[in-house]
């Protein structure tokens, strides 16, 4: 399989994203590990409905008439109830004839916070090991707080509909600020100018830029007829050029930032997976505790030192 | 890589649910799909106006159990056969394909022949769908 996914079979490019959705950390992801490192990850978040997925799909268009491949990982939420998803970025993505040059995979974010998989950071190295020259990943859509997509991502492209009004200042504390490039979708709709005055005036407040070094563009697009598309991929051109330029340290933080959010997210999920104990059976501690939590024997910060001494002894 | 460790059973059933050819009622198909992803699945939505080739295509990149083939403008007897013969040539015969919509009994005779495994017109609750999904992927994927 490894193999295979080296030489971009897609058979076994497709085979691979699922046995490391199954297992991230797994020795699948240990040999393609060595193997990355060449694409150009792009982030591609936004509030539902902002035209994502349409705009992905004119990306896809634009780089392929550059001769650049693309792998693209499109994460929609599972339900929070029956644990199922359905995945429909496709219907928008998908449209032409079979392009050995494009790798379009729907991933079901499996109750994971953030606008990601947990597996997202597993199935990037899958595309990326393929090498594919860029490998966009779109998240479900986002609001406020699904920045997570930045540390995951070289390239965080924010996309921004018209007609948010002071929508967008309520964003500002959020996606906002992890924005490497904007997209103004939906350039052709009324509001469009105001909604780019807004973005530009709360940029040039020069609040909490993530790197002060790049002043991130707002490019407007149409993404239904192609408008600015062209456009977008040279910002975000820029933004690789920008991170590769003085020798390579805006990379190497980039570079830096994945690997300890990945890093971040496992340990966090075993160490979640080995307190409370994995599927349904609750540790017996645990369920003392909140027994004496609910009996007000104890508090809530006693109970939580309680957890944490119990680990591992049940 | 070490396939027993991750035992494929726990994963999520995958279901690719397509339409293919020119008729653009897909309100079954969307029914069917929200059903699947109540009871747990994860399902793939294509849309409407699928070839045959962008069917199999999006079934091996999505690495599915199951491919949902919904028609109902006639064309069943032509384009469920192209998608089995696609999957079979891309290695995928692996694949469950069932098929829903306006299919009579005397072309679902031949479609069970040529590798559909069930046919579920209207009227069939999404329970059952459910149910023989359920019992079948399990079977399938412990077959690989």
């Amino acid at each position: 399989m490894i193999d295979g996914v080296l030489a971009r079979d897609r058979a076994a490019v497709a085979r691979a994203l699922s046995a490391i959705e199954r297992d991230p950390a797994g020795p699948l992801a240990a040999a393609l590990h060595r193997h990355g490192g060449r694409a150009h990850i792009v982030g591609v978040t936004g509030v539902p409905g902002a035209g994502k997925s349409t705009l992905v799909a004119a990306l896809i268009g634009a780089w392929r008439g550059a001769g650049r491949t693309v792998g693209v990982l499109a994460v929609d939420p599972s339900s929070p109830l029956s644990g199922g998803a359905i995945l429909g970025d496709r219907v928008r993505m998908d449209a032409g004839p079979p392009d050995d040059g494009v790798f379009i995979r729907s991933m079901a974010n499996r109750g994971a916070a953030g606008g990601l998989a947990l597996a997202a950071s597993g199935a990037v190295r899958v595309l990326d090991a393929a090498g594919y020259d860029v490998v966009v990943v779109e998240t479900v859509g986002a609001g406020q707080s699904e920045v997570e997509i930045a540390d995951e991502a070289h390239t965080t492209v924010v996309v921004v509909p018209p007609g948010l009004g002071d929508g967008v200042q309520a964003l500002k504390a959020g996606i906002l600020e992890v924005a490497d490039v904007f997209a103004l979708n939906k350039a052709d709709l009324p509001g469009a100018d105001r909604a780019a005055a807004q973005i530009e005036a709360m940029l040039k407040l020069g609040h909490t830029l993530r790197d002060p070094a790049w002043q991130p563009p707002v490019v407007r697009t149409v993404a239904t007829d192609g408008d600015g598309v062209g456009d977008l991929v040279a910002a975000i051109d820029g933004h690789a050029a920008h991170l590769r330029s003085g020798g390579g340290a805006g990379w190497r933080a980039r570079e830096r930032a994945r690997a300890y959010a990945e890093l971040r997210r496992l340990v966090v999920a075993r160490f979640t997976a080995d307190v409370f104990g994995e599927g349904g059976a609750r540790p017996a501690a645990i369920e003392a505790l909140v027994d004496a939590l609910v009996a007000r024997e104890i508090d809530v910060g006693e109970a939580a030192e309680g957890v944490l001494k119990a680990r591992g002894k049940d | 890589m070490t396939t027993d460790a991750d035992s494929p059973d726990s994963t999520p059933i995958r279901v690719l649910v397509a339409k293919p050819g020119l008729d653009g009622h897909d309100r079954g198909a969307k029914v069917v799909a929200r059903a699947l992803r109540d009871a747990g699945m994860e399902v793939i939505y294509t849309g409407i106006r699928q070839t045959a080739e962008m069917i199999v295509e999006a079934a091996l990149q999505e690495d599915v159990d199951v491919v949902g083939l919904s028609s109902l403008s006639g064309a069943h007897m032509t384009l469920f056969p192209r998608v089995l013969d696609g999957l079979r040539a891309r290695g995928l015969g692996h694949m469950i394909v069932i098929a829903g919509g306006i299919i009579p009994a005397e072309d679902a005779e031949a479609l069970r022949a040529a590798g559909i495994a069930a046919i579920f017109g209207p009227g069939t609750s999404t329970e059952t769908i459910v149910a023989w999904l359920r019992d079948e992927v399990p079977r399938r994927r412990a077959e690989r």
